[in-house]
């Protein structure tokens, strides 16, 4: 189980997340919408270790995530996919996907790890002698989130996989979410702009606005919220 | 058409140490961003440690090896003492940008005053164990011996050995994405910081390499002093940015171009040139492609 309770975070003078609390069951999808500069991105980047926090805690299950640098974090099963595509353009495609499992010592269960990612984005089986560079926008958000999930994580946090991208693509890219979440029994946190979309697969949703929690409770509530929907979903 | 022969042997000699050197700045431009000139001063100590080793087993092809491995530890000594600290210290503003050139040079002119104050300012001599006398083709001598074809083909086996470290190996896959996107690798488990401790450890063997190459390829004289390291570390600069200054390959292709460009100025115009026309054709390349041949995309493989 993922614990945030109070947690403090702040960019030089200005205070970006403000004693934030909410917690993520295991196995379950948290979507965590709102607008430019309401905290999203800063709460994953504290969450994977990048950025330092000014107080209060962040535990998954007995381990603190405050404490540690990212790639620490990354070997107790906590993977981060960072805002923009997160690929090495300069590496092959296969070599993106090898790197996110170069720290496991076993080798036949990284092959399997990459089976199946394989099976849920066939397109990059397809391309894996490629560059990442020659891959469209998409192409590059599932090697990203493939990269992470190579790592065999329990939490994966995702920040922003739809930006940029087309709808038809951003609804594969949701769905293929949700199959990790369901299938492989990972913790997702998904931080989006897309409100709409990212309520719509998640379990359980919170909005951040200007560094504090304004609402949060089950998805479907959420979107059922007229106060939620008037600021957030736009309708 | 022996003159050419010559030009070319020239070149190709000179490329192969150019070409360690030029590496030796690649790598550890890529994994802290800094233009290490102490280089020079790296390369100097480690002839000196081949001199001292080769005295002491009267054994060149033991001494070689362990100099490059001396060369690696006292490189790797530097990032994690010095270098680590100077980037956590000074890591915002104008300072940010000079601190880590400044604090290389000084460390060049520090290596210079230890080697002198151990060594003493005389000459000492690093014998070659090859012949340096060039082999005779019917009436005509080449300008390569022995020695020459050995520093050659050692040069060329370890830029295979390299290669093939960075492109199949799960260590060079963690060099590679250590220094295009430490970020991401840090986000993938790699621990990023012993990473860059390996790469300028790297760094360190090939420059002791070139150093040792260089010494017994040329007079065999080594001094504290040495203008030939300060023209290598010159030289190994330009090679590397005319291969666009993180590329591998581009570093050894800008030291091939520099190698023939100079032996073709020294015999058939003037040696008193080469340096001019090395600097020329560091301008003119930085003016006409700025980010080097294989600064482009296709180039950033390895």
């Amino acid at each position: 189980m993922l614990r945030i309770n109070g947690l403090t975070v702040s960019h030089g003078a200005i205070r970006a997340l403000d004693g934030i609390t909410f917690s993520v069951n295991k196995g379950e999808l948290t979507a965590v919408i709102g607008s430019n500069g309401a905290g999203k991105t800063t709460l994953m980047r504290t969450l994977s270790g990048l950025k330092s926090a000014e107080g209060g805690s962040a535990t998954w299950n007995d381990h603190n995530l405050l404490h540690g640098k990212p790639e620490h974090h990354v070997r107790q099963g906590i993977s981060h996919v960072s805002e923009g595509k997160s690929v090495i353009p300069q590496l092959t495609v296969e070599e993106n996907l090898d790197l996110g499992a170069l720290f496991r010592r076993n080798p036949t269960e990284a092959k399997t790890s990459k089976a199946e990612v394989f099976e849920l984005f066939p397109r990059l089986q397809e391309r894996r002698g490629q560059q990442a560079d020659t891959l469209s926008g998409g192409e590059r958000q599932m090697l990203a989130i493939s990269r992470a999930y190579m790592a065999r994580p329990q939490l994966l946090l995702l920040d922003e996989p739809s930006l940029g991208l087309a709808p038809l693509v951003i609804e594969q890219i949701f769905q293929s979410i949700r199959h990790i979440v369901d299938s492989m029994g990972v913790t997702v946190v998904l931080v989006e702009q897309n409100a709409m979309g990212a309520l719509k697969i998640a379990d359980y949703g919170v909005v951040l606005n200007l560094g504090t929690i304004a609402a949060s409770g089950k998805a479907s509530d959420l979107i059922a919220d007229p106060a939620v929907r008037a600021a957030y979903l736009g309708f | 058409m022996s003159q050419f022969l010559d030009m070319f042997l020239i070149g190709i000699s000179a490329a192969s140490i150019y070409a360690l050197m030029a590496i030796s700045m690649v790598l550890v431009w890529r994994s802290t961003r800094v233009v290490n000139f102490a280089q020079a001063g790296m390369a100097l100590l480690s002839a000196y440690l081949g001199y001292e080793l080769v005295s002491r087993t009267g054994n060149f092809w033991i001494a070689l090896p362990l100099a490059m491995i001396l060369g690696a530890a006292f490189s790797a000594f530097i990032e994690f003492f010095l270098m680590r600290t100077l980037l956590k210290h000074s890591n915002q503003g104008a300072i940010a940008a000079i601190a880590p050139i400044i604090a290389t040079l000084g460390l060049l002119g520090v290596i210079r005053a230890v080697i002198g104050f151990i060594w003493g300012h005389a000459d000492v001599q690093l014998e070659a164990p090859l012949s340096t006398v060039g082999y005779k083709v019917g009436d005509t001598i080449l300008f390569i011996g022995p020695m020459g074809l050995f520093v050659i083909v050692f040069v060329v086996t370890l830029l295979i050995i390299v290669t093939i470290v960075f492109q199949k190996t799960n260590i060079g896959l963690a060099l590679r994405a250590s220094a295009y996107a430490p970020e991401i690798a840090q986000l993938s488990g790699i621990r990023v910081s012993g990473i860059r401790t390996l790469g300028w450890a790297i760094a360190g063997a090939a420059g002791a390499a070139a150093g040792i190459l260089q010494t017994v390829n040329g007079t065999g004289a080594l001094t504290p002093e040495s203008l030939e390291f300060s023209l290598l570390l010159v030289f190994g600069f330009i090679a590397a940015v005319i291969g666009g200054l993180e590329s591998l390959p581009g570093a050894v292709l800008g030291s091939l171009v520099l190698g023939l460009v100079l032996a073709f100025v020294q015999i058939y115009i003037s040696g008193t040139l080469v340096f001019i026309v090395a600097f020329l054709l560091l301008l003119t390349l930085l003016i006409i492609r700025p980010q080097g041949f294989l600064g482009s995309k296709a180039g950033r493989r390895a």
